[in-house]
């Protein structure tokens, strides 16, 4: 088995589990803050999340609803075609805490950090500045 | 040290310094001039741009008597080649846009 690597954001958040549900599950909701999607809750359904294609990445990512227990945990695959394939699973998991809520986000199965795929070429930065507007976009 | 994500991504935030970064990576070396005179922004302001840049190590300088030559140094975008490194700085944003709606969401 290789190693892989997980990504954590975690933040409290001074809303009830329930509402933050809402925005996890429901597509309109979902659309404004993350993605246009046709997710579905259902445990097996299959779902993209779509943006604006850019080089090396078509804008969408495959997803899968892998688990769901409402208020409180909710994970889906989420899998990437691109200049490196990227298979993760995201679990999100809810916590409440007086004053609101503990949400975390786990992002697992990032391959190890592969040095020689970063080449350093005339072109190789072209790529990631397009990825950084992307992430950037919305940023205050 | 090597500059962090985050101080690679304020960096490049600016148009102007991304289209500065953007020449020197095609153009090897240039002066501070040579980077002014196309680019309608002052003389101050682009060596500040540089400056910036430098402090992300996303540039090179070279003194050569009263000129000071720049290059673009590509291998300081390595952290952003990682999936797991652009997704960090992603999901931060989007949990941000998350709270922004969960604010409106009580109107």
């Amino acid at each position: 088995m290789t190693e892989t690597r997980t990504l954590v954001v975690e933040r409290m958040i001074p809303h009830p589990p329930e509402k933050i549900w809402r925005a996890l599950t429901q597509g309109a909701l979902l659309e404004e803050w993350l993605m246009k999607n046709d997710f579905t809750p259902t445990v097996g359904a299959k779902f993209t999340f779509r943006t604006q294609p850019m080089p090396h990445w078509n804008g969408v990512v495959e997803c899968e609803v892998l688990a769901i227990e409402p208020h409180q945990r909710l994970s889906y695959s989420w899998n990437a075609a691109g200049g490196k394939k990227l298979q993760t699973t995201v679990t999100w998991t809810l916590a409440p805490v007086p004053g609101g809520t503990r949400l975390r986000m786990e992002q697992s199965g990032f391959g190890p950090q592969d040095d020689n795929n970063y080449k350093g070429a005339a072109y190789g930065w072209q790529r990631n500045i397009e990825a950084l507007e992307k992430v950037v976009a919305g940023l205050a | 040290m090597p500059a962090t994500a985050p101080e690679l991504f304020t960096a490049l935030a600016d148009p102007t310094r991304r289209a500065i970064f953007e020449r020197l990576s095609r153009a090897g070396e240039l002066t501070v001039r040579a980077l002014t005179e196309p680019s309608g922004v002052s003389q101050p302001a682009v060596s500040k741009h540089l400056g910036v840049l430098k402090q992300a190590g996303l540039v090179h300088d070279r003194k050569d008597g009263r000129q000071t030559h720049y290059s673009a140094r590509p291998q300081a975008l390595k952290p952003l080649a990682d999936w797991m490194t652009l997704y960090g700085a992603f999901w931060r944003d989007r949990f941000d846009r998350l709270e922004d709606l969960l604010n409106r969401m009580d109107q």
